[in-house]
């Protein structure tokens, strides 16, 4: 090529600023693709990075042991086959297996909260004293449920950050009482704020019991007579020991429920990695699918960019005949023509990328998700919007290169 | 040195064919200054064309310097046309916005030779638009524009310099400074300068008029 890169470029740019406004809106169509991309892959990036913190947060080295089958190729909540739920004599008896440090069976409802004239519908989770052992460093003040409350079936509450803000106008609740479900309980602790589960979905109005109040007064589901619970969450000692327990509580389990070799258990047991991996590609999913959103109108911009430089290979059919006839070969036209609307995609693109990166901020500083503007999202949108302009600049290039000579001079 | 033989061009118009040549032998000597006239529609403009390698023949020989040049290929005749050939039109098709400097540059941008500035600016003294320099084409006059693709044409230095109704734009006054240019670089340069014209009176100018009707020499 005998017109240099950076002759190209300029004549480009001297051609493009000839019909400025026309360059600006063809250029519009780029950035505001570009710029959904960037925006919509920051945002999933940041839910998926916020929700792994969530479930991260919860506990530590956790396991989740729930009735029926659900894994995460069957949409959550479906259980599949026989369900035999969960009783709390079970629980007892997976305490003491090998790399178990806690167990905490839980039972959970939702019943309204009433404080005076003040009510919401909140969470409540009968406990026992290892759900704090399970979730560590989660009460504000105050305490947290006692063996003593489990065995003297106490009416003591320990209440979520939101519920003081809700219902106790923002007073200190301990030594207070609160209506769960119209029974009168004393509030003895408050739990620490654990923020969005993402989502605009709040933790902190949830409120905790003892376990056997809970069983009294808000679930009575029995199997015999056996109380049920909702799911037994266990405590592996540490990190290492957490296929261990895993396997001791499915063979402990498998014993007590009478499940035969090769049939399928009607429990599961999930550690936090396997929740980690669903919620993860859940998210993963979404955050595809926001980007295909955004690459459709990074497309619909990317035919703007076809379809003006179409008129302006029309407009410019006697430039090329003269062009040709002063000695410019079909490759100098073609690449004239690519250049201009590499130019304009990638000019297009970097504003794009400014504008997303500026919509990711006002998202993050709104504070519903902490955004994050990857490295890979700027790189893929930046690549997407040159191959654009490679694309859709290819055609109309083509047509100008391939004009006669003697026929573009004499257009009229 | 322009030798063809036998040349026809027949278009496809639809269903008809329209023979714009219908078998052309012409000999141009190096140095001559020629006037190819004509009605129109005779096919002067379509023989310039072919004599400028902007169109090949549909058939016959054309010899250019020897070399034969009706069978080349796009890029081939492009070289010829940038090392050998100058136009100059009759609408004068310089670029907008466009500095006469960068207009008369503009083939050198297609040729692998150095100094285009300098040179570009030599071509511009010497059709006499040496203050002109940085003067878009709409700050220019009708014949300072002609000059400006004279000078375009000039400037890679070709042995031929084919314009196509060059004063067709242009008061008489301008025309017969613009002829005088011509020949004076006919003279000072020895160029080879052929002209299409339907004017007479400019036709007058050259040392040999070929006179075109129907598709022949007359």
């Amino acid at each position: 090529m005998r017109l240099n890169f950076s002759q190209n470029v300029r004549s480009a740019l001297r051609a493009l600023l000839a019909n400025k406004l026309r360059s600006a809106l063809t250029m519009l169509g780029i950035v505001i693709g570009v710029g959904a991309v960037v925006a919509l892959l920051s945002i999933g990036t940041g839910a998926q990075a916020s929700i792994t913190n969530r479930i991260e947060g919860i506990g530590a080295n956790l396991i989740t042991v729930f009735a029926g089958t659900r894994n995460q190729n069957t949409p959550s909540g479906a259980g599949a086959g026989a369900t035999a739920p969960l009783t709390y004599e079970e629980a007892q008896q997976l305490k003491g297996l090998t790399g178990v440090a806690a167990v905490s069976p839980e039972v959970t409802s939702r019943s309204p909260l009433k404080v005076g004239k003040n009510q919401e519908t909140a969470q409540i989770v009968g406990v026992t004293p290892d759900y704090a052992l399970a979730h560590p460093d989660q009460l504000d003040h105050g305490r947290f449920i006692v063996a003593s409350d489990l065995t003297g079936k106490t009416r003591n509450a320990v209440v979520g950050s939101q519920v003081v803000t809700d219902l106790f106008g923002g007073l200190d609740p301990v030594g207070k009482q609160i209506k769960i479900n119209g029974i009168l309980f004393n509030v003895v602790g408050v739990m620490k704020s654990q923020g969005s589960g993402g989502f605009g979905f709040s933790r902190d109005t949830t409120t905790y019991v003892p376990l056997t109040t809970a069983f009294t007064y808000l679930s009575r589901t029995k199997v015999g007579n056996q109380n049920t619970v909702s799911t037994i969450e266990v405590s592996a000692a540490d990190s290492n020991s957490i296929s261990t327990a895993i396997a001791a509580i499915t063979d402990k389990l498998t014993i007590l429920h009478k499940i035969k070799p090769g049939a399928t258990a009607d429990f599961t047991v999930q550690s936090q990695a396997d929740i980690l991996a669903a919620a993860t590609q859940v998210t993963g999913v979404l955050t595809v699918f926001l980007g295909a959103i955004a690459g459709i109108s990074l497309v619909v911009g990317g035919i703007g960019v076809m379809n003006i430089m179409l008129v302006s290979v029309t407009e410019r059919t006697r430039e090329i005949g003269l062009r040709k006839a002063v000695g410019a070969r079909r490759s100098d036209i073609l690449y004239q023509f690519l250049t201009e609307t590499i130019v304009l995609s990638v000019l297009g693109g970097i504003i794009g990328i400014l504008v997303g990166a500026g919509i990711s901020g006002l998202v993050n500083a709104s504070g519903t998700i902490a955004t994050v503007v990857s490295a890979q999202s700027v790189a893929l949108a930046f690549g997407f919007s040159a191959a654009i302009g490679i694309f859709f600049g290819l055609y109309p290039a083509n047509r100008a290169a391939g004009l006669k000579p003697i026929e573009a001079l004499r257009y009229e | 040195m322009i030798e063809i033989e036998n040349i026809t061009k027949v278009y496809q118009m639809g269903e008809t064919e329209v023979r714009a040549l219908n078998g052309i032998t012409l000999k141009i000597e190096d140095g001559e200054w020629t006037a190819i006239t004509g009605p129109s529609g005779s096919g002067k403009s379509t023989l310039m064309a072919i004599l400028g390698c902007l169109d090949s023949p549909t058939s016959g020989s054309y010899k250019f310097d020897g070399v034969d040049v009706a069978k080349m290929r796009d890029d081939e005749l492009a070289a010829v046309r940038n090392k050998k050939i100058g136009f100059v039109f009759q609408q004068f098709n310089l670029l907008a916005r466009t500095s006469a400097l960068e207009n008369v540059g503009l083939p050198l941008l297609y040729s692998s030779v150095n100094h285009r500035h300098e040179r570009a600016e030599a071509a511009l003294k010497a059709v006499g638009l040496g203050d002109r320099l940085k003067h878009h084409p709409n700050e220019l006059s009708g014949g300072q524009q002609q000059r400006v693709a004279i000078a375009r044409a000039l400037v890679t230095e070709p042995s031929i310099i084919l314009a196509d109704e060059p004063t067709g734009n242009l008061d008489s006054k301008t025309s017969r400074e613009i002829m005088e240019l011509f020949s004076e670089l006919h003279k000072t340069r020895g160029m080879t300068v052929i002209f299409v014209t339907h004017d007479p009176t400019i036709a007058a100018n050259a040392n040999r008029v070929i006179h075109i009707m129907d598709g022949v020499v007359v």
